[in-house]
C-alpha cells in the first residue's frame, strides 16, 4: 500500500498493539501529527513536557509490561526526552521512543532545532536508529519494538528525518525479524543448570535473591513455585518488590542500603546465594568484600554481561529466568525443606529482634505511618509510583505489595520527576486500579506541570505528597556524615500546594492529622480528579536502617526502638 | 594474579556493515575510561560485515567486560580475543631521497619491506611485521633523518 513515512509511522504503531502513545508536537515530527490527528488506531496524550511523556510511556510499559511508546520532535523535544530513556535504559523497560529530525539533507549543518539524538542517546538506549531512507523505515519500525521487548528489554530510539515523514513509498510492514547480529540467549545451559540444582542440595544456608528481572520476565508464580517446593527464604531488591507477596513467610523483606536487618543479615551469611535476574547493584552489595562472604553464587541473568561484572559467580546461567526455572524446578524434587529448618529459625529470630520498625507518633505525622495506611486503605487494588529520596524509601519498606508491576519507581538512575508522569501511564493502562504516587515536595516539583495533563485527560492519580520541608535524602546524608550542614536543602520555602492543584484543574489537600488524612485519602479516591494530598509530616525522620555507602551489609544503623529521643523537630 | 593484571589484547569484532556501528564501538571504550591502542577496520569480502581489529590494555576481567560488552551491542556479530594468533602491522615511512638508500632498502627488507615510492624529494619505504618488530623497525630507522611515520594499526588472524 501507497503511503507517506508519517503514515507508515502510526500504521506500525497500531501493528504493535499500542493503544496509548504519549507525546509532545513540533516542527520536525509535524506530518506524524498530523497523520495522528487522522488516524483512530490509537490515543495520544499530550503531556506538557518531552520528559513526562518519555516517563508515562516508560509507567505504562512497567505496569502492563508492553511496550511504551513516546514522540517528541528534534532538538530540544529530543534532549528533554534523554533523562527518560536513560531512566528506562537503567531500569530495562521496554520502550520505543520516535524522534523527529531535521530534513536529511539539513542533518549535519546545525539547522534549526537539530541535534545529534543517535550520538546523545547511544549510551542510555538498547539500541537507536536514524532513519535513512523511506525504504528502510518499515524495518527499523519493526525491529525498534523487537529489540526493545525481547532479550534484556530496554528503550529503542528511532530518529526519522522530516523529508522522510513526508516521502510516499510502499508500505508492507514485516511480519518477522532477522537480525543475524542478534540472537538473545533464552534457555540456560542444562549442565550449568544440573550443577546449579547440586549446590542447592548441598548447600545449608541458600539465600534467593530476587531483582527486577523476574518482573521482567514474568516469572513471579515460578519464583514463588521455587520457594514454596524448597522453602528456601527469599530476598527482593528494590525492583523485585511483591514478587514474593508482602504476606509470604519466606521473604525476608528488601535487602541493601535500606534493606531489613533479617535480610542483609541473611545475605551476610548464606553460603549459597541464587541470584534470579538481580545485577549486584551497589546500593545492593554495600562494601563488595564482605558481601555473602561464605557463600557459593548463582547467577541467572539474560544478560551475559551482568554475570561476573561485581562479584565472582560460581553457577553462571545466561537465560530467561521463565525458562531456566522451568527446567529447575522439576529437578529439585527430591529436595526436602526441612534441610533449611535451623537456617530459617536463625532469620526469625534476626527479624523478631530488630523488625522493620518506626516511631509512630500522636502530635504529627510519621511518613511510614502515612505508607502503612494506604497499605491498610487502598492495598492490593494500587499501584504504588515513586519519585525518588525518602519517600521511595518509605514506600519500597512500608507498602505491602502483593503482586509484581505494583510497584513503579525509578531504581537504577534514581530519577526525581518521575513518579507522576509514571502514574500518568499506569492509569492509563488500569483504570479501575487506584494509583498513587508517593512523592516528596522537592521531587514532586519536577515534573509538576503534568498536572494540566492529568486534568485534561481526566487521569486522576494521587500525588501524595510526604511534606517534610527538605530535600529528606540529602538532609539525612547531611545529618549523619556532613555535621548537619545541611546545605542547600531546606525547601522551607513552599509552594501552596492545594491552590497550585487548583489552579491547574485538579484538588488539593492540606493534610496535617491522622483524621484529615483518612479523609483525604478516601475523597481522593472517590474524585476523578487528579489531586495533591500535601501531608505534613515530621522534619527530620530519617530512612533506617541504613548501611552507610561502601559499608559492609552487615553494619546497619537500625532504628531506635525506644520512643523517648524524639530528636529534632 | 593473572585475573588483575594488565597485558596487552588484541581482538576482533565482526559487525554488520552500518554507518554507525564504528561510533558504538568505539564509544564504548570512551565511556568506560578504556584505552585503544590501535584500531582498524574493513568490509569482510563478500559478506555484508565489517572486522574491526582493536589493540588495548586491560586486565583479564576487565577484558571479559569488554567482550561481553561489545557482544552486547546489537550489530556486533562476533567478538573474538585473540590467543594464539598471527599478527601484522603495516607502516609507511618517508625518507630524504639524500639518505643512503641502498641501507634503507637492506633494513626495510630485513623487515620484510622495501622502498614502495621515490619521489624528486622523497621515498617512501613499507613494512609489514608484527607490532613489537615494527617498534624495533622504527627505531632503526630513526637514522635515516625519517620525516613522516605512519603506523597502521594491527590486523589479527587466529591460528
Amino acid at each position: 500500500m501507497q503511503m507517506s513515512g508519517a503514515q507508515m509511522v502510526c500504521e506500525a504503531i497500531i501493528a504493535e498493539g499500542v493503544t496509548t502513545v504519549f507525546g509532545y508536537p513540533g516542527g520536525a515530527i509535524m506530518h506524524v501529527y498530523d497523520e495522528i490527528y487522522k488516524q483512530e488506531g490509537f490515543e495520544h496524550i499530550l503531556n506538557r513536557h518531552e520528559q513526562a511523556s518519555v516517563h508515562a510511556a516508560d509507567g505504562y510499559a512497567r505496569a502492563t509490561g508492553e511496550v511504551g511508546v513516546a514522540m517528541v520532535t528534534s532538538g530540544p523535544g529530543f534532549t528533554n526526552a534523554v533523562t527518560g530513556l536513560a531512566t528506562a535504559y537503567m531500569d530495562s523497560i521496554p520502550m520505543v521512543v520516535i524522534s523527529g529530525q531535521v530534513p536529511s539533507q539539513l542533518i549535519g549543518t546545525d539547522g534549526f532545532q537539530e541535534i545529534d539524538a543517535v550520538g546523545i542517546s547511544r549510551p542510555c538506549t538498547k539500541h537507536n536508529f536514524l532513519v535513512r531512507s523511506l525504504e528502510e523505515l518499515p524495518r527499523v519500525l519493526k525491529e525498534a519494538f523487537y529489540i526493545a521487548r525481547s532479550g534484556r528489554p530496554g528503550p529503542v530510539l528511532v530518529d526519522v528525518p522530516k523529508d522522510i515523514t513526508v516521502d510516499i513509498g510502499e508500505f508492507k510492514y514485516p511480519d518477522s525479524v532477522d537480525i543475524p547480529s542478534y540472537k538473545p540467549t533464552y534457555k540456560g545451559n542444562k549442565r550449568q543448570i544440573e550443577k546449579a540444582v547440586e549446590a542447592i542440595k548441598l548447600a545449608k544456608k541458600p539465600l534467593l535473591y530476587i531483582g527486577g528481572g523476574v518482573v521482567l520476565s514474568n516469572a513471579t508464580d515460578l519464583v514463588r513455585a521455587l520457594s514454596e517446593k524448597t522453602q528456601i527464604p527469599a530476598v527482593e531488591t528494590l525492583m523485585a518488590r511483591g514478587v514474593m507477596g508482602a504476606k509470604n513467610p519466606l521473604l525476608l523483606g528488601m535487602l541493601g542500603m535500606h534493606g531489613n536487618y533479617s535480610s542483609n543479615m541473611a545475605m551476610s551469611e548464606t553460603d549459597l546465594v541464587i541470584s534470579l535476574g538481580a545485577r549486584f547493584d551497589d546500593r545492593v552489595t554495600g562494601k563488595l568484600s564482605e558481601f555473602a562472604k561464605y557463600a557459593d553464587i548463582i547467577h541467572v541473568d539474560i544478560d551475559a554481561s551482568n554475570i561476573g561484572k561485581l562479584v565472582d559467580v560460581d553457577f553462571p546461567i545466561v537465560g530467561d529466568i521463565t525458562q531456566v526455572l522451568e527446567k529447575m524446578i522439576p529437578l529439585l524434587d527430591d529436595v526436602n525443606p526441612d534441610r533449611y529448618q535451623a537456617w530459617r529459625e536463625i532469620l526469625n529470630r534476626y527479624d523478631e529482634l530488630h523488625p522493620q520498625s518506626y516511631v509512630d507518633s500522636d502530635e504529627v505525622i510519621k511518613p511510614q505511618w502515612a505508607i502503612e495506611r494506604i497499605g491498610e486503605l487502598v492495598g492490593e487494588n494500587a499501584i504504588i509510583t515513586s519519585d525518588v529520596g525518602q519517600h521511595q524509601m518509605w514506600a519500597a519498606q512500608h507498602f505491602p505489595f502483593d503482586r509484581p508491576r505494583q510497584w513503579i519507581n525509578s531504581g537504577g538512575l534514581g530519577t526525581m520527576g518521575f513518579g507522576f508522569p509514571a502514574a500518568l501511564g499506569a492509569k492509563r493502562a488500569f483504570p479501575d486500579k487506584t494509583v498513587i504516587n508517593v512523592t516528596g515536595d522537592g521531587s514532586i516539583l519536577m515534573n509538576m506541570q503534568e498536572l494540566v495533563t492529568a486534568a485534561e485527560y481526566k487521569i486522576p492519580v494521587i500525588n501524595l505528597i510526604l511534606n517534610n520541608h527538605f530535600l529528606g535524602m540529602v538532609r539525612q546524608w547531611q545529618t549523619f556524615f556532613y555535621e548537619k550542614r545541611y546545605s542547600e536543602t531546606d525547601l522551607s520555602f513552599q509552594p501552596n500546594f492545594k491552590a497550585l492543584a487548583e489552579a491547574c484543574g485538579g484538588i488539593g489537600y492540606d493534610v496535617t492529622t491522622k483524621a484529615e488524612f483518612d479523609a483525604a485519602l478516601k475523597d481522593a479516591i472517590e474524585q476523578d480528579k487528579v489531586c495533591f494530598m500535601n501531608v505534613q509530616t515530621n522534619r527530620f525522620e530519617d530512612v533506617l536502617p541504613m548501611v552507610p555507602s561502601g559499608g559492609a551489609l552487615f553494619n546497619m544503623m537500625l532504628p531506635q526502638k525506644n520512643p523517648s529521643n524524639e530528636g529534632e523537630k | 594474579m593473572t585475573n588483575t593484571t594488565s597485558e596487552r589484547r588484541v581482538i576482533s569484532v565482526i559487525v554488520m556493515n552500518e554507518s554507525s556501528v564504528l561510533a558504538r564501538v568505539t564509544a564504548l571504550f570512551a565511556g568506560r575510561g578504556y584505552n585503544i591502542e590501535s584500531l582498524t577496520v574493513a568490509p569482510i569480502p563478500e559478506s555484508d560485515m565489517s572486522h574491526i581489529t582493536i589493540a588495548t590494555n586491560g586486565s583479564a576481567k576487565v577484558m571479559e567486560q569488554i567482550t561481553k560488552q561489545l557482544h552486547k551491542l546489537i550489530p556486533v556479530y562476533k567478538v573474538i580475543e585473540h590467543e594464539e594468533m598471527v599478527e601484522k602491522e603495516m607502516v609507511l615511512v618517508k625518507f630524504p631521497i639524500a639518505e643512503n638508500l641502498s641501507d634503507i632498502s637492506a633494513l626495510c627488507a630485513a623487515y620484510n619491506g622495501g622502498i614502495v615510492n621515490v619521489g624528486k624529494e622523497m621515498v617512501i619505504a613499507q613494512v609489514a611485521d608484527e607490532p613489537k618488530r615494527i617498534k624495533h623497525f622504527i627505531e632503526a630507522s630513526q637514522r635515516y633523518n625519517p620525516s613522516e611515520i605512519v603506523r597502521g594499526g594491527v590486523v589479527a588472524i587466529e591460528r
